[in-house]
């Protein structure tokens, strides 16, 4: 809540002709964005940097169905498993990709699939554990032809 | 049901007990994200699988929820832990209320 405040009055400072030069640039109001969407996906968390591997291209061909894999380490035992996999892109109409949620009969904390990319962006995977820790890995990946349609 | 003319898979007819086996699926759809135009200018409403499940012997392996960004015609690719011969079941829902399901026969010795 408090992200999209400041956000929504950073805005109206630039609608009211301040100045675009008081404006922040374009990136941390999509991080924010993003900010706010894993907060309803997790609740309130501290994720470290760590365990979670996103397989991206550092220069996607095509913004329309580029593979992704995130892997995590994880012993996948009932005790220790990873519960849920979150990938969002930051720079996306809507950032939320997709949300996976594993079991211990998933085997192995390990999803691929294609996604669509806007433009050149920050990828993020997030990765909740049973105990509630969350992992994350971030990655840029630059878009020469957006993949969201014209 | 039978299995949706929509979905091809990949997966093994025979594991071992306790072996983690790689299951490959893609579904034929456009996942419309909302975001296109049609020639005359005119939004094309949004249309995507929004859930996919797949459960081993009904207890569940893996779900997802997908999102306007996941690719058209979705390809997924994840693993299960072989327990016992049975079915795997993987479904599809689309948020125009339909529901594409496969069920894959597996023998586990």
């Amino acid at each position: 809540m408090i992200a999209g405040f400041s956000r929504r009055r950073l805005l109206a400072v630039g609608a009211g002709g301040v100045g675009a030069a008081l404006l922040p640039p374009l990136a941390p109001a999509q991080a924010q964005e993003a900010d706010t969407l894993a907060r309803q996906l997790m609740g309130a968390f501290t994720a470290r940097e760590g365990k979670v591997h996103l397989k991206i291209k550092e220069i996607a061909e095509s913004g329309a169905n580029e593979p992704i894999g995130v892997m995590v380490d994880s012993p996948m035992t009932a005790t220790d498993h990873v519960t849920a996999i979150h990938v969002l892109a930051e720079g996306n109409p809507y950032p939320v990709v997709a949300s996976w949620y594993l079991t211990p009969r998933s085997g192995r904390a390990e999803v691929n699939f294609r996604m669509r990319l806007a433009k050149t962006q920050v990828v993020r995977a997030y990765a909740v554990i049973s105990d509630g820790a969350v992992w994350e890995a971030r990655q840029e990946v630059k878009v020469s032809i957006g993949g969201c349609g014209g | 049901m039978a299995n949706s003319e929509r979905v091809k898979v990949r997966i093994p007819a025979t594991a071992k007990k306790g072996e983690i086996i790689e299951i490959k699926t893609q579904v034929s759809h456009d996942m419309e994200s909302g975001q296109r135009r049609d020639a005359d200018g005119k939004p094309i409403p949004r249309r995507i699988i929004t859930k996919f499940t797949c459960s081993w012997n009904d207890e569940p392996v893996i779900s997802a929820d997908w999102h306007q960004a996941v690719s058209a015609n979705p390809f997924t690719s994840f693993f299960a832990l072989a327990s016992a011969s049975g079915q795997i079941k993987l479904t599809w829902w689309d948020e125009g209320g339909e529901v594409y399901d496969y069920t894959h026969s597996i023998v586990v010795e």
